[in-house]
């Protein structure tokens, strides 16, 4: 795959649940073995983009391309070998091992006369190690804490195999320590499995630090697409989040980083 | 009796076991497991230990289609058949309530509740202006009940279960047991969320008529049997042929307590089910209240 391709993009979606209409006209690419981000505020229709790119809703008008054919013209199954969804929340079956709910990614591999295999082993005790949630194999997850529980379905996800991942909202509920966790993990993810991953993310410092390639969204339309480092300015993020800020390099990293004004001005209309 | 049903025996003997006794048994064996299974389906998808039919109304359903042939008078095969219209024409209302958008648990349980209340409102102005005798025929039959049942009752739910059963327990049992996880991770792992849905809910809805039809709605098996499987088996997913043979057990259980428990004086099974089954429930709610788990 030559770089600057997409396996995954939408073109002049329409997104709507009902009547009511998220977004009009919208078009996206993702990157190939980019780490992109989404970002904008509450209810921009970033989740609601991200349902539409995983195939749970259909668009109204437009169509969703994975692999230059229109996802909805896929099986649920096909789709699934090639791309997986971690959902905002998910329920764990009372009484599940970790082992046995990581286990469960294997479905769409599986079928009436393909059962259980050594492959299958295989894949879920890597997808355990590589989040570090093999020490937990054999415990409950009810038991688990938050973070844990989110690395044990971040491993289900992995043991899902897919070359593009999505993740919706992956560090809500989630202490600060436990969200950078989760996204070195990711970053991890992208570096090391040159996996594609596409996450909606709620804190923009964050986006700036992990994405490769950041979309910004306002009221359903795309106001800037591209590298962290040319797209996050004080005027973007005046202009998305209606938030005066400076920007500045982040110390860590050198990625931009905002840092809110310290008073929203006495002119600005309420 | 082995000898008998061996074909030995006398006529009578020949007669009581063949025509009285066996139907009766796998009338009791064939509502238990389509009850339990179709109420594993129901708490399964629903992702809630009270989705049962009995709540969700169709039980209810099946009792007014049954109860309009009372009123009008009928036979008991257009009884039986009302029943199963009953059940269908519930579980179509309910789903184009509540299920159409793919909805969650809660909602359904709520539409569901709503609907067995008005059915059940129904079920009285039906029985009310049924004639007496029709009336005590009609109250019999609501409680659910064995007696009396022969060939004739158990066959159609025999078919019924001879195509469902397979379907369920091979066809989709494993994507029954990714919808767990929630609809959005059972999409996300390639579950055909919607089409899975309405399978599974008219399977468990045509059981459910159906075992309505055979015995009349039998109460608290449906709700009970997954909970006593899972506790057996103690593995997570949804247990269904667990489930199915602790509805048969519990169902062939209860029909010879009923029949046994007061000499000279049969009950019919609902009523034992019922006492059986709703004291095991609160027990279970107490029990898992202790545990922390409730």
């Amino acid at each position: 795959m030559h770089p600057g391709s997409t396996r995954l993009g939408g073109t002049a979606l329409t997104l709507a649940y009902d009547r009511r209409v998220i977004a009009e006209n919208l078009t996206v690419a993702v990157p190939d073995r980019s780490f992109t981000v989404i970002i904008g505020p509450n209810a921009c229709g970033k989740s609601t983009l991200l349902r539409a790119l995983s195939r749970m809703l259909r668009p109204s008008a437009g169509a969703v391309l994975l692999d230059g054919r229109d996802i909805h013209g896929q099986s649920a199954r096909a789709v699934a070998r090639t791309l997986g969804l971690l959902p905002q929340s998910s329920i764990a079956p009372d009484g599940i091992s970790v082992a046995e709910l990581v286990a469960r990614g294997r479905y769409p591999h599986q079928g009436l006369l393909r059962q259980w295999s050594r492959e299958d082993e295989r894949v879920v005790e890597e997808s355990m190690a590589a989040t570090g949630v093999d020490d937990l194999a054999d415990r409950l997850v009810d038991e688990l804490s938050g973070g844990q529980r989110q690395r044990v379905w971040l491993a289900m996800a992995l043991a899902q195999q897919t070359p593009l991942l999505l993740l919706d909202e992956p560090t809500t509920y989630l202490d600060i320590a436990h969200q950078i966790e989760i996204l070195d993990l990711c970053a991890r993810l992208h570096e090391e499995q040159g996996r594609t991953l596409v996450a909606v993310l709620h804190d923009l410092n964050h986006a700036a630090r992990y994405a490769t390639h950041l979309i910004a969204m306002r009221d359903g339309r795309v106001v800037a697409a591209g590298d962290p480092a040319t797209v996050v300015t004080a005027d973007l993020v005046a202009e998305v989040f209606g938030l005066p800020c400076r920007v500045i390099d982040d110390p860590e990293t050198g990625t931009p980083l905002v840092v809110p004004a310290a008073r929203r001005r006495a002119t600005e209309p309420a | 009796m082995l000898r008998t049903l061996a074909g030995g025996g006398s006529p009578a003997e020949q007669f009581i076991v063949t025509e009285l006794r066996l139907p009766r048994l796998v009338t009791a064996l064939l509502v238990g497991a389509a009850l339990a299974l179709a109420g594993t389906v129901f708490q399964s998808l629903v992702r809630n230990p009270l989705g049962s039919p009995d709540i969700l109304g169709f039980t209810q359903g099946a009792s007014t289609g049954a109860l309009v042939v009372v009123v009008l008078g009928g036979s008991s095969l257009a009884l039986a058949g009302a029943a199963v219209v009953g059940g269908l024409g519930t579980g179509l209302l309910i789903y184009a309530l509540a299920w159409r958008r793919g909805v969650h648990g809660y909602r359904l349980i709520l539409v569901g509740i709503g609907v067995a209340a008005i059915l059940t409102g129904v079920n009285g102005y039906l029985l009310t202006r049924a004639p007496l005798m029709d009336a005590a025929r009609a109250v019999l039959w609501l409680t659910g009940s064995l007696d009396g049942r022969g060939w004739a009752n158990a066959g159609p739910l025999l078919a019924v279960i001879a195509v469902l059963a397979p379907l369920v327990l091979v066809g989709c049992a494993p994507a029954l047991r990714m919808m767990e996880l929630g609809d959005d991770t059972a999409g996300a792992l390639g579950v055909p969320v919607r089409r899975l849905r309405l399978v599974l809910l008219a399977s468990a809805v045509l059981l459910v008529s159906f075992a309505a039809a055979a015995a009349g709605p039998v109460s608290f098996v449906a709700l009970v049997a997954p909970h006593v499987a899972k506790r057996l088996t103690r593995a997570a997913g949804p247990n269904l042929l667990p489930s199915m043979a602790v509805g048969a057990a519990l169902l062939v259980g209860a029909d010879l307590l009923a029949q046994r428990a007061f000499a000279g004086h049969q009950l019919p099974v609902g009523v034992v089910t019922g006492v059986i089954g709703g004291g095991y429930l609160v027990w279970l709610l107490a029990a898992e209240r202790r545990a922390g788990r409730l």
